[in-house]
């Protein structure tokens, strides 16, 4: 029987309750934003004890589904006032399915500061005090977690940033290696937690496949045309496990698109030091532990993940991903590997997120306290200021946009308060439209037009016009949220738009998960549904149509090197929601 | 003759080493060449190609260069 695990955090106690039959069908994001709207008032202050922090694995996770150990994170976020749901990889999402969990929900707070671990087995659940761990950084704490309780247990926890209550504060999640670089990182989801005096979660469990399947047979059938379809696709397999998401440095560098020095040209001279390709040569030159094509769960077997050596061929980051290397490199106009290599060694550490990181840094670096290029000045911020809560670190900590009001910045590239991410969207205006529409704030993953702008997946749409937009907005945010909810990678999303039997294969898996019949019509119901919840939490939180918009400046100033301004309509922003 | 500059980029890159990372290549190619021929002449397999770029815009094979294009090739890629 699949459960629902309840951790009050007032009371100190954890109960396991039957999954409500309203609940059967949903997983990852679509739970966990069910069950944020039908729980947490809108108008919740998101780090009082009446908001509660989320945790969910997908329909299709902890089975044998291929690439389909995603964990979804959700709560009111304290970033950006919206509801949120973050999406993260690593080996805990599979170890909840196994153990029959659909959702773990964090509620209440305790009556005295302090802060605890939830441990979680077969046998049951139970809090302990953090004592010592409370105050460690994610790499320290992880590793004497894995001694406490065995080599291999999954952790999602926080560092220093998310105990201080930070908006920009992620949840971490741990990988095989235990490495604590999977992130849940957007919205400020780890700042939540500190708010419920949790310091992590282990999830002692060796099983990974175990999640119930009604229909065996039928399940591997399906399953044998998914991965079919993912070993197929030139994409995810071959220039994802070969070069990582950051082989995207160079094809938006060209385009134009590539936000370099806080988003004031879309070219970074130094991009291509920065590139999946690079880090591919490093690891090549350097040996020792780099690689690249590493799995971030087991059974992924796209592998898009990647160790970064340092100059002795030990580890200096896991992974260093497209966004992140972006966020902490061209945008703060660093064009050294190992810099930034340690920037995100430090976000993971300290528990931020890299993205919102690299576009605070960028603002500061706009606002004159450091100059674009410092990688010194950065890590300094990260190890020094925000590590230790001060005054400076606590602005930093509170994201770009706070960061830009403090300092009287113009340019401060944000939507409902969340720092975009890794594409301009003067030169790539379908990801505008997710930006500023989006139920979550900026975010790219949310409706992830660049497929059609510059990859050429799922077809064309030119990227420097307006037209087409909206339409490839609103359909890829609809298919988003299915995706979301199913646990795939989005990754797999290459392969469903372009190769025809993917998506139904996918519907026949849910369908063999749930013992119920379950269409491809059914899977994009499910994507508007949990859009709808969504906008509806968000409208009552106080979001009307003027939040969904991208900052004044993006429509006057130009933009090199195409020298273009963001030109969708406001009236065909306010269209993508007319489902 | 006109004078452009290339750059093949993830598993392109073999075809022709840059000057330095992301550095372009100059090369001189005769008016009318295409991106076609010019793919041709410097041995890229055409079916590992899925996007072009020229001065950063999506270009279809036929384009016919002009003096002092920037050129970008790119084999199937993603992430996000
Ligand atoms: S493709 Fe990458 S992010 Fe997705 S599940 Fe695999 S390793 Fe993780």
């Amino acid at each position: 029987m699949e459960k629902l695990l309840r951790v009050n955090m007032s009371d100190l106690e954890v109960r396991s309750e039957e999954l409500p039959d309203e609940y059967s069908l949903l997983g990852g994001r679509a739970m966990t934003s069910t069950i944020v709207a039908a729980e947490v008032p809108p108008t919740a202050h998101a780090l009082s004890e009446r908001n509660k922090l989320v945790f969910a694995p997908g329909i299709l996770t902890g089975t044998t589904a291929p690439s389909s150990g995603r964990l979804s994170v959700g709560a009111k976020s304290p970033l950006t006032g919206t509801i949120k749901e973050s999406n993260a990889g690593g080996i805990s999402a599979q170890k909840l399915a196994s153990l029959g969990i659909r959702a773990l929900v964090v509620e209440g707070q305790p009556a005295e500061k302090g802060f605890y671990v939830l441990v979680v087995s077969a046998e049951g659940a139970k809090l302990e005090p953090a004592g010592a761990l409370a105050g460690l950084g994610c790499y320290e704490l992880n590793t004497r977690l894995w001694e406490k309780y065995g080599t291999g247990a999954g952790i999602m926890c926080i560092g220093p940033a998310g105990e201080a209550g930070m908006p920009n504060a992620g949840v971490s999640t741990n990988d095989r290696e235990n490495h604590p670089g999977r992130y849940a990182g957007r919205g400020g989801l780890g700042a939540v937690m500190g708010s419920k005096g949790l310091k992590a979660i282990v999830l002692v469990c060796d099983k990974t496949f175990e999640a119930p399947v009604a229909d065996k047979e039928s399940f591997k059938e399906a399953q044998k045309l998914l991965s079919k379809a993912i070993l197929e696709h030139p994409v995810t397999a071959q220039a994802l496990p070969a070069f990582g998401t950051a082989v995207l440095i160079n094809i938006l560098n060209e385009a134009g698109g590539l936000p370099t020095n806080n988003f004031s040209s879309g070219r970074f001279d130094d991009a291509a030091k920065t590139g999946g390709e690079a880090m591919a040569e490093l690891c090549k030159t350097r040996g020792g532990k780099g690689k690249m094509g590493h799995g971030c769960h087991p059974g992924c077997i796209i592998r898009c993940s990647n160790i970064i050596p340092d100059e002795k061929g030990e580890v200096a980051c896991a992974p260093l991903e497209y966004e992140s290397s972006w966020a902490l490199g061209a945008n703060c106009g660093i064009g050294v590997l190992d810099t930034i290599a340690r920037l995100n060694y430090l976000c993971n550490d300290v528990g931020l997120d890299t993205i919102e990181t690299g576009v605070t840094i960028g603002v500061l670096m706009e606002a004159g306290l450091l100059p674009f290029g410092d990688g010194d000045g950065a890590i300094a911020l990260l190890d020094k200021e925000v590590r230790n809560a001060t005054p400076l670190g606590r602005i930093v900590g509170a994201g770009a946009e706070v960061t830009g009001r403090v300092f009287g910045v113009v340019r401060v590239p944000t939507v409902k308060g969340q720092g975009m991410p890794a594409y301009d969207p003067r030169a790539v205006k379908g990801i505008g439209v997710t930006y500023a529409t989006s139920t979550m704030g900026a975010d790219h993953t949310a409706g992830y037009s660049v497929t059609s702008n510059i990859l050429k997946v799922g077809g064309f749409v030119d990227p420097l016009k307006a037209e087409g937009q909206v339409d490839l907005a609103r359909n890829l945010q609809i298919a988003t949220a299915f995706v979301d909810a199913s646990g795939l990678c989005l990754f797999t999303a290459f392969p469903l738009l372009d190769i025809d039997y993917a998506l139904p294969a996918v519907a026949d898996m849910y369908a063999a998960r749930l013992g119920r019949p379950y269409t491809v019509a059914d899977a994009i119901e499910a994507g508007k549904e949990v859009l709808r919840k969504e906008r509806k939490f968000n409208e009552a939180a106080g979001f009307t149509k003027a939040h969904d918009r991208l900052p004044d400046f993006m429509k006057y100033e130009k933009l090199a090197p195409h020298d273009v301004v963001f030109d969708v309509t406001d009236e065909e922003l306010d269209s993508v929601y007319n489902f | 003759m006109i004078r452009i500059s290339i750059r093949l980029f993830a598993t392109l890159q073999r075809y022709l080493r840059p000057p330095a990372p992301g550095e372009g290549t100059a090369l001189e190619v005769p008016e009318g060449t295409t991106v076609d021929g010019l793919l041709r002449t410097l041995g890229v397999p055409l079916e590992q190609v899925k996007i072009v770029m020229v001065n950063g815009i999506h270009a279809e094979m036929e384009y016919v260069l002009r003096e002092a294009d920037r050129v970008g090739v790119f084999p199937p890629v993603a992430g996000g």
